[in-house]
């Protein structure tokens, strides 16, 4: 059923290569390919930049003013920052300049909270990253368990029940599932706590630290897994069915091996558009935490960013955007190379 | 000779675009898709008609907080205003959003994809190195930046919203181009000496339509939830309430007043709900190639 998407939305990198093979079927090593990877992602890199750049000087008023926005820096600090920026230089100058800035680490100051950006950003990493993976983990397994059990029943009634809750699961915006069931299972039932990431009345240590932010992750971890089950059981589904119709499996068949092993075998095949389809929902994904870590006041780059947001601090704003977007590239060139190990045929040349 | 046989290039225009006004009728809609498209019309027709029975969105009532009942279907807000007729409004405006915010990139998308299909060499390289990059960008991020830093004007947010969608629909507009190009029945239009123009929108572009159709309705459906995350964060326009701005005023009420919270997200669930259900239909009926065995 979504065949037309999966195959719409394969990795552009991906895809060429994938089609450069019948010309020359010569095979790429690994490390070659690793580092043809590499390199197509730095152009992408440039671009995130030169986005950020156009912003700053297309903005009203002048770079300086967007920067330092409703703050009163100090005369040193605003001679500084006029020194970084090099107004009076060529566009060009200043562009590379900023290249170079970033590719420092130096991604600003911000005026509003007296600090680095980056220091500021990294700070927050952790909670973020404790939220995303774990409701990733849990909720990819279920997902693509639960396409898998209704591979074999198709049209049953679990294909059906599943089928739905992945629409509602595409379909629901993040934050607005976050204030219902922040709404049922904190506000009437009492359950969970509310807000934050931990218990600010107590300092706990060790093992009940660990329970106490695992209590406070259940809510927003299962907001945010709705939208991986919802994915992953969608593109797994597609693909289970798509490889158990494969002659291969028509074969084991007729082997007459178990039907658990047949499954195992479609699963190996089956799996790989899921490594796919997850790349390229990394950055809907990611607005979908943003969104939930302010329902749910988790103290994480998306809480970060939206107080950024009500002070205007622009800088702040941009070196998150900036941060995320390379993080969006790491992660889709981590998963061309996973890929490329699960399926060499995309490292053929 | 036969240029003469060949009717002249609008009629024709008539004949091609009309087959995809006669798809209602191979719609070959199931239960569930039928339901999809009765809420998608039920919604367009309750957004555009029930606002005009609305004088004033704003007109603050004398009860604050009031739970759902007769008087107000949906209850009132902190301000004692009626949340129905907010959300009748808010229905126009996040549908307006999303339909020409969907617009903008099928334009965008559309032509560009042609191009970059039918020309194919630098232009199309140039081309599809920007997509690629917009690909990766996070969208809600970008949008966010863009309109904190321009302001919340509603032709604003639709602009950046249809401006950051386009690289999809120029995707698969190319990857038509580039296979409908080679058929027969364009190299005939070529030697009977069409204009480039002609083939592109009159051979082509009609052929093109079907996966073109169903990525305007994802479209559609991004762009209302792009403009829902936006509004939430305070980044609506605030002259006019949308749903996500609805749901913005209720975050801080939510233990007085559930009404102010549950119904604009049953709005947007229910909207976009419909769409994807409908665009997946579309697509097992537009392309039944690659309906993956259902």
């Amino acid at each position: 059923m979504k065949g037309y998407r999966v195959t719409s939305k394969v990795l552009p990198g991906t895809r060429a290569v994938v089609e450069k093979s019948a010309a020359n079927p010569a095979r790429l090593s690994s490390i070659r390919y690793v580092a043809l990877k590499v390199l197509s992602a730095l152009p992408m890199l440039l671009g995130v930049i030169v986005v950020n750049f156009v912003l700053i000087h297309l903005a009203p008023g002048d770079p300086v003013s967007v920067l330092v926005g409703e703050t009163e820096p100090t005369p040193e600090q605003l001679a500084e920052l006029y020194q970084k920026l090099g107004l009076d230089k060529s566009v060009g100058r200043q562009f590379l300049e900023y290249v170079g800035s970033i590719l420092r680490g130096d991604l600003g100051y911000s005026y509003v909270l007296q600090n680095d950006v980056l220091g500021l950003i990294l700070n927050r990493v952790p909670a973020t990253l404790s939220l995303m993976l774990t409701s990733l983990i849990v909720f990819t397994v279920v997902g693509v368990l639960l396409a898998i059990i209704v591979a074999r029943h198709p049209k049953s009634l679990i294909d059906r029940g599943g089928s739905a809750l992945a629409v509602i699961g595409y379909s629901v915006p993040a934050f607005w599932l976050a204030q219902i069931i922040l709404l049922v299972f904190a506000l009437q039932l009492r359950w969970f706590p509310t807000n934050g990431m931990t218990n600010s009345r107590y300092t706990y240590e060790g093992w009940a630290y660990f329970t106490d932010v695992l209590h406070h992750l259940i809510l927003p971890a299962s907001v945010l897994g709705m939208r991986y089950l919802a994915i992953n059981f969608r593109y797994a589904r597609a693909a289970m069915r798509d490889a158990l119709s494969q002659d291969y499996i028509v074969a084991a068949r007729a082997k007459g091996l178990p039907e658990k092993r047949i499954v195992f075998h479609a699963f190996r095949n089956g799996i790989l558009p899921v490594i796919t389809v997850f790349g390229l929902n990394v950055t809907d994904i990611l607005a979908g935490s943003i969104l939930t870590e302010i329902v749910f006041g988790w103290p994480g780059i998306g809480r970060l960013m939206y107080d950024a947001m009500y002070a205007r601090d622009y800088p702040l704003l941009m070196g998150i955007f900036i941060f995320v977007s390379i993080g969006i590239i790491i992660t889709n060139l981590l998963i061309d190379i996973v890929y490329s190990l699960f399926d060499p045929r995309v490292r053929l040349k | 000779m036969s240029m003469q046989d060949t009717p002249p290039l609008k009629s024709r225009f008539a004949v091609l675009y009309g087959n995809l006004l006669r798809y209602p009728a191979r719609l070959r809609l199931d239960p569930v898709s039928g339901a999809a498209l009765f809420t998608l019309v039920a919604m367009l027709l309750f957004a555009f008609i029930t606002p005009l029975f609305f004088e004033n969105v704003n007109a603050m009532g004398h009860e604050s907080f009031a739970p759902p009942g007769p008087q107000h279907p949906m209850g009132t807000d902190d301000l004692g205003r009626d949340v129905f007729a907010r959300f009748a409004y808010g229905a126009r405006s996040s549908l307006s959003v999303g339909i020409l915010a969907a617009f903008t990139s099928s334009i965008i998308g559309i032509s560009l994809g042609a191009v970059a299909g039918f020309s194919q060499g630098v232009v199309d390289i140039v081309l599809m190195r920007i997509s690629e990059l917009f690909q990766v960008i996070p969208r809600f991020f970008l949008a966010l930046l863009v309109i904190a830093i321009f302001g919340s004007h509603l032709i604003f947010i639709i602009l950046t919203i249809g401006l950051l969608g386009w690289p999809e629909v120029a995707r698969i507009t190319r990857a038509e181009f580039l296979t409908l190009r080679e058929r027969e029945y364009v190299m005939a239009a070529h030697a009977v000496g069409q204009s480039t123009r002609s083939i592109i929108f009159g051979e082509i572009l009609p052929n093109a339509m079907p996966p073109l159709i169903v990525a305007m309705t994802m479209q559609v459906s991004s762009a209302i939830l792009l403009e829902a995350g936006l509004s939430f964060l305070g980044l609506g326009d605030p002259s006019n309430p949308s749903w996500g701005l609805m749901l913005n005023e209720a975050q801080q009420f939510l233990t007085r007043a559930w009404w102010m919270a549950v119904f604009p997200g049953l709005g947007i669930l229910l909207t976009v709900a419909a769409l994807n259900i409908f665009g997946d239909h579309l697509t097992d009926v537009l392309n039944p190639r690659l309906r993956g065995g259902r």
